[in-house]
């Protein structure tokens, strides 16, 4: 194996070890928040049927990190779902990174612009 | 139904569907939203927030063992990933644009198609006949790991795959869920990959299609914490059991049985976007 396929197999380790790394953390946060809310509502009758959307509190970024800190159930597991979005994003950032690495300028080129249209529909989305 | 009895039945549902996304790399949003909406009377968004949680689980479970087995091909996702998270962004606000029945009908005819194409396909991948000058541009051909060890396959038409990446992009986006037969069907038909170099690759990238549109549907409050609770370690073990078990299995009969799964969501999705039920 070349030099340049080492790093790409290390590349490819270590995109897998972040993946990893995120579906774990959002489980961590998921699953006692699943067990707070369920012994909260669980003999409850949900009412999905017609669509209210959610309280303004489990829609925005800073309101749910407040929810999860004071262990609300619905907030951790809010918290846990957008660590699971964060994933493939974090994803795509450090792909940027491991093609800097490998002098793959055409790479980074591609996975900045990626990130780019990312960025812009996870910020600019109101 | 209580919430704990919901929850248990979405959890083990979510298994099923997690396994199954990930070995055909369609991602499990096309069962999740027919499931909650048909079998739950879940209100058409609510569902397709779910769908949303439940592809990039499934992406994100999978892809990690699919990455360092060398099935997903990094580059053509990223360099195809440009279109679909465009796609999806224009999909996002056409959604929000249009009313639910139209959404609902357009899945049903979405499904209808990918199923009807999904019987069709023959050949599980095409012998490569040389290489294109944009591929290898590109550095896009690559190798996979088979019982007979490594085999190297190269990439074809890159353009028309990049127009169809990015209507998989938009479709994804309008309807919520990662569109990954779009994508498999064109790594597969149009780049002429292995069969299971597509569905790997496939399923690594409509976990950022999906994360695209991930924005507008939480703050339109789309994304329950309800439904998310039992679709989340659902479809993660499901898709970390699918993707041990890729290098092992016979993709062919899966197929068929998926497709009769999606003919039969189609036609309740048509029906029901025809009879206004959303």
């Amino acid at each position: 194996m070349t030099a340049i396929g080492y790093r790409k197999a290390g590349m490819e380790r270590a995109l897998g070890r972040l993946l990893r790394a995120g579906v774990l953390a959002a489980l961590a946060l998921v699953l006692p928040g699943a067990c707070l809310y369920l012994a909260g509502h669980g003999w409850e009758r949900p009412d999905y049927h017609t669509f209210r959307g959610e309280p303004a509190e489990l829609r925005r970024i800073a309101s749910v990190l407040r929810q999860a800190m004071s262990l609300h159930g619905q907030g951790l597991i809010q918290l846990g779902v957008l660590l699971l979005i964060a994933t493939p994003v974090a994803r795509v950032a450090s792909s940027a990174y491991a093609f800097a690495r490998q002098g793959d300028r055409l790479y980074v080129a591609i996975t900045l612009a990626v990130l780019g249209v990312l960025a812009y529909s996870l910020l600019g989305s109101r | 139904m209580n919430l704990f009895e919901l929850t248990s039945v979405l959890a083990v549902s979510g298994l099923a569907i997690g396994f199954l996304g990930s070995l055909t790399g369609l991602g499990g949003g096309f069962i999740v939203v027919p499931l909650l909406v048909l079998g739950f009377g879940v209100d058409i968004r609510y569902a397709i927030g779910a769908s949303l949680v439940t592809v990039i689980a499934t992406s994100s479970g999978a892809a990690a063992a699919y990455v360092r087995d060398g099935y997903a091909n990094i580059r053509i996702a990223m360099f195809l990933e440009i279109g679909t998270t465009a796609g999806a962004l224009l999909g996002t606000s056409l959604a929000l644009a249009l009313p639910k029945q139209v959404i609902g009908g357009l899945f049903g005819i979405v499904l209808l198609h990918a199923s009807w194409m999904n019987v069709r396909r023959k050949s599980e991948s095409k012998a490569s006949e040389g290489g294109s000058a944009v591929a290898a541009y590109f550095g896009m051909d690559g190798a996979y790991p088979s019982a007979a060890g490594l085999v190297s396959y190269q990439a074809h038409r890159v353009p028309v795959c990049f127009g169809l990446m990015t209507v998989a992009g938009v479709l994804s986006g309008l309807l919520g869920i990662g569109s990954g037969i779009v994508k498999v069907l064109a790594l597969d038909q149009v780049m002429g990959l292995p069969f299971k170099v597509s569905t790997a690759t496939s399923n690594f990238m409509i976990g950022v299609t999906a994360a695209a549109g991930a924005g507008v549907y939480l703050s339109r409050g789309y994304i329950d914490p309800g439904l998310a609770m039992p679709v989340v370690p659902g479809v993660l073990a499901g898709a970390f059991l699918g993707a041990r078990l890729l290098p092992r299995v016979e993709t062919r009969r899966l197929r068929v049985l998926f497709a009769a799964v999606i003919a039969c969501a189609a036609g309740e999705m048509i029906y029901n976007g025809v009879a206004g039920k959303f």
